[in-house]
């Protein structure tokens, strides 16, 4: 399985996401700067975190106009799997591959900590390797990860299953307490919280492994049943 | 600003002009003979700046030469951007510490956002990956809206900055006293990791080279920053207030990247950070480094403002800018690599043979300096320095035990001190897990990050207890290195080397170079003493205001090596049933103490006694126990002394408490600052290897698992808290103070 690990100007964790799915889960995986528009060698594309074009206007919303996502819709819309994490998912929402947008924090402070999240749904090609309600410690470091969408998203999210992750102790003021919701074809996953950084016990937590090692696993056994 | 093409040389003498710049009578008559002309506005301005304390150290310089710079290992001392220490398998580590002071005074976010951004440039420029920042900050107490304004706005600003950048905060101190009220410091200091074959040196070298500017344009921001930083801060300071640069994050994050793509480049001669006097400081030192002269044609300098004039351009601090020197004819390789990164890099000018600082505007020279004079050549003071009275006084006191009645409540009292007290509200504000390397968070006496690829890793503290150097400069200099290597040992590092901040009030008073003299002596003797060459640093003086002086401040900034991550010594006890022990005998020393600062609300006496060999061996014994592996926790006695570190030992959530029995005077032994103490845990097994290989160790109770606080003095309970209720008026007082 081939990753992209998409380089906006501004990107900081793609390094971070790069050296989890090289190094640590041993899987191929490519840096890739934002204005190659080849992705079509991909098996799923990685937008990493960070503050891309400075987050000036909104976070990710400079990014979510870029050239490159044209091209990841159209990978998204073959099915293949697309992960945003922090800044990858503010991107996500501002390119409307996800629902809803995101605030400031509550407390209007950047924050960076561990926080326990529930599994919410086990079911989808990201989580499949979690326990039903599995509950998992993941760093969050944001300053903007207060997710707000209208109470009509709030529901068709809940009735779809569509909200994966969510905050045993909502931190930011996240609406529904969601942490990271998948679009309803189940290949598109925006979360606040970083699996990436959660792959080594040293550095405190490998709870994101199975994250990465359900994409793997679940891409196996399609490319097995499609071959 | 007023166009300033028309001054004339003539008028710059008459009018005296060079005096707001900041140059002395005597040093413009210099400026004349160096010349043999009258120099005109703009080369004035660059003179001012160039022999302002900030970028020529002119009455520091004597005292910096005190300092050890070598030592095994060291592969660049103090001179370029920062200092490079070898650590194994050909790589090294960058480090150096740079004050921000005075612009935090009167812009707080901005000041210390762009005191973040220049220590990483200073870091990177030297072909460095920036991969860890710390800070040192100091405000006075909590108690007026102007100080916890300061406080929360400086935070703000090194996260800003921080966070986006994507170099993780890891660690830092602040302390709060009276003193800095007017005057915070703010210290921020860069890790960074290096190939030996990557070194770069901001220089200038080979005849007809091109120079390069790249990165962002030039404003109007920060004109004469430096002589701003080298003057005391007044009420009038904050008509300063555009001498405060201002810092864009995402542009430093994509001048990293460029910068460290151009490294590999054999087309790159040279590079450095455009940082105090911008353009003007970098092109003439590179110049000066090299041996050679520069000259640049200013109509080519990328411009953020129009009608700028030559004197705003050279003097500008404009951020996120650096200086390359390239390979004639290779010029595009380097400028392609730039503008990848959507950055602005153009030929600006040239190196030359004739070793002259030349400048040309619109077709009109207008600078011609040597180049020497303006860096090698400038002035040095040798200042008149007097023992300051209050020491006198102060050294005569005998050493006496404060009178403590309840020493629960003493403990409570002193783990709400905002010194003490948690600053998790703070760092949580940082990203300190970026880069994915942080082994060792915020909030212990190191931070440790892992080298990818190694079984290494680094630790890194920043200290200095300002309260001790102010009682005793000498001693209290040897304190401020001596604690910076425990806090290393304690997480199971050798101490590599340090880099030095120092804060300093007005030099020109004798009492206070004394204190300079003084303090410098000793972290130099400590230098020594702990093999911990002192590889870069920076000064910041003049941090007085309104003639009220901070208290000295030398900000230690330490780096050390874990060998193998086996060694990685936890801060926190960790299992019930483990033995506790301070090593190191403790005495009745509580000047400069914390427990002083609460019964007295001042400071006074003798600053607790430090014997340097004693340090050095004990730090030894206890490095060699951890590489053997018998100890499970190891915490440096500080503020606070025995009772806030066996508080501290427990509040790791794990659930644990303490049973101790104190030897001797309760309140000397909670309560004393006695220097050269560690608080270990063992494991009860090895409880006999232990006490065969440390000297003075006593064993004083065990660790336990009810997450209850007891300590025992004469048979009695002096203490019986649980842990619960300490943790938490520890964990929130600072929020507290600021709500």
């Amino acid at each position: 399985m081939k990753f992209a690990v998409i380089v906006f100007p501004g990107s900081n964790c793609d390094r971070d996401m790069y050296h989890a799915i090289k190094h640590v889960l041993g899987m191929e995986a490519d840096l890739v700067w934002y204005d190659n528009s080849n992705l079509e060698n991909y098996d799923a594309i990685l937008l990493p975190g960070g503050f891309s074009y400075g987050d000036y206007l909104r976070s990710g919303a400079i990014a979510s106009a870029s050239n490159v996502m044209q091209h990841i819709k159209a990978h998204a819309e073959q099915g293949k799997a697309v992960l945003g994490v922090c800044n990858g998912f503010q991107i996500l929402l501002e390119a409307g591959l996800l629902p809803g947008a995101m605030l400031p924090n509550k407390n209007l402070s950047f924050m960076c900590h561990y926080e326990p999240l529930a599994v919410a749904n086990h079911k989808t090609c990201f989580t499949s390797n979690y326990e039903k309600g599995e509950v998992i410690q993941l760093p969050i470091a944001h300053g903007e990860g207060n997710y707000f969408a209208d109470d009509e998203t709030l529901s068709a999210l809940k009735a779809n299953k569509q909200i994966v992750f969510t905050y045993e102790n909502n931190p930011n003021g996240s609406a529904a307490d969601i942490a990271g919701i998948i679009n309803r074809q189940g290949n598109v996953l925006g979360m606040m919280p970083h699996p990436e950084r959660a792959v080594e016990r040293l550095l405190g937590s490998d709870d994101g492994v199975k994250l990465f090692q359900s994409l793997i696993q679940n891409w196996r056994d399609a490319y097995a049943v499609n071959a | 600003m007023q166009s300033t093409h028309e001054i004339s040389p003539a008028k710059v003498e008459q009018e005296k002009l060079y005096l707001e710049m900041g140059l002395s009578e005597e040093e413009f008559e210099k400026v004349k003979n160096i010349l043999n002309r009258r120099p005109n506005f703009t080369e004035t301005g660059i003179f001012s700046v160039m022999w302002s304390e900030h970028c020529s150290y002119k009455t520091s310089k004597p005292l910096l030469k005190k300092f050890p710079a070598d030592g095994p290992g060291v592969l660049q001392g103090p001179g370029e951007g920062a200092g490079v220490i070898d650590i194994g398998d050909g790589q090294a580590v960058v480090f150096k510490v740079e004050s921000h002071n005075h612009p935090s005074a009167v812009e707080p976010y901005q000041g210390a956002a762009t005191g973040v951004g220049g220590i990483i440039r200073d870091v990177f420029s030297m072909g460095a990956r920036p991969v860890a920042l710390m800070n040192s900050l100091r405000f006075g107490n909590l108690t007026t809206g102007r100080t916890k304004y300061l406080f929360q706005e400086v935070v703000h600003g090194i996260a800003g900055y921080g966070n986006c950048v994507g170099v993780p905060t890891v660690g830092g101190e602040v302390q709060f006293d009276d003193s800095y009220e007017e005057n915070p410091l703010v210290n921020a200091m860069c890790v960074g990791l290096i190939n030996h074959d990557d070194i770069q040196k901001g220089i200038a070298a080979g005849v007809g080279n091109t120079v390069i500017y790249a990165g962002a344009p030039t404003g109007r921001d920060g004109i004469h920053g430096a002589t701003f930083a080298s003057v005391d801060l007044s009420d009038e300071s904050d008509e300063d207030r555009p001498s405060v640069q201002v810092g864009d994050p995402f542009m430093e994050k994509l001048l990293i990247e460029a910068c460290l793509e151009v490294i590999h480049s054999d087309a790159l001669v040279g590079m450095q950070d455009m940082g105090a006097a911008g353009l003007t400081s970098s092109a003439s030192e590179m110049a000066s480094k090299a041996g050679t002269g520069i000259a640049m044609n200013l109509d080519l300098v990328p411009q953020r403002e129009e009608d700028m004039n030559a004197y705003e351009l050279m003097l500008s601090e404009s951020q996120e800018r650096m200086l390359l020197v390239v390979k004639r004819g290779r010029e595009k390789e380097i400028i392609d690599v730039f503008e990848k990164y959507g950055l602005q890099a153009v030929a600006v000018g040239e190196v030359t043979e004739e070793k002259s600082f030349r400048l040309i505007q619109h077709g009109e020279v207008v600078t011609d300096i040597p180049v020497d004079a303006l860096a090698e050549e400038a002035p040095v003071y040798h200042m008149p320095s007097k023992e300051a009275a209050y020491v006198k006084t102060f050294q005569k006191m005998e050493n006496e035990v404060p009178h403590v009645t309840d020493h629960g409540e003493m403990l409570k009292q002193l783990l709400q001190q905002p010194t003490i007290a948690s600053k998790e509200s703070v760092y949580d504000q940082y990203d300190s897990m970026v880069q994915t390397n942080t082994v060792v968070a915020p909030g212990s006496d190191s931070a440790v990050i892992r080298i990818k690829g190694t079984d290494k890793a680094l630790a890194m503290t920043t200290d200095c207890n300002s309260r001790y150097i102010y009682l005793d400069p000498l001693t209290g200099g040897k304190i401020a290195v001596a604690e910076a290597a425990r806090n290393i040992v304690a997480s199971g590092a050798r101490p590599l080397g340090l880099t030095d901040g120092l804060n300093f009030g007005n030099p020109t008073n004798p009492e206070i170079f004394w204190q300079m003299e003084q303090s410098v002596e000793g972290m130099s003797e400590a230098a020594r003493t702990l093999k911990t060459p002192v590889v870069s640093g920076n000064v910041s003086l003049f941090n007085q205001s309104n003639g009220k002086s901070i208290f000295p401040t030398p900000v230690v900034g330490m780096v050390g090596l874990i060998e193998s991550l086996e060694q990685l010594t936890p801060n926190f006890f960790q299992q019930p049933g483990d033995l506790i022990y301070v090593i190191g005998e403790t005495k009745a020393e509580f000047g400069g103490s914390e427990l002083q600062n609460v019964m007295k609300g001042m400071y006074k006496g003798k600053a607790p006694a430090i014997d340097l060999h004693v340090e050095a061996k004990r730090q030894k014994q206890l490095l060699t126990a951890i590489r053997q592996g018998f100890i499970e926790s190891a915490h440096d006695l500080a503020e606070g002394g025995l009772g806030v570190a066996l508080a501290e030992s427990v509040f790791n959530g794990k659930g644990l408490g303490v049973d101790v029995s104190l030897p001797g005077d309760p309140t000397t032994a909670m309560f004393s600052e006695t220097q050269s103490r560690f608080l270990v845990s063992i494991k009860p097994e090895q409880q006999e290897q232990f006490e065969a290989a440390i000297e003075n160790a006593v064993q004083i109770g065990t660790v336990t698992g009810d997450e209850t606080f007891v300590i025992r003095a004469n048979d009695e309970a002096l203490i019986d808290e649980d842990v619960q209720t300490l943790h938490e008026l520890w964990k929130g007082a600072i929020p507290c103070f600021l709500n």
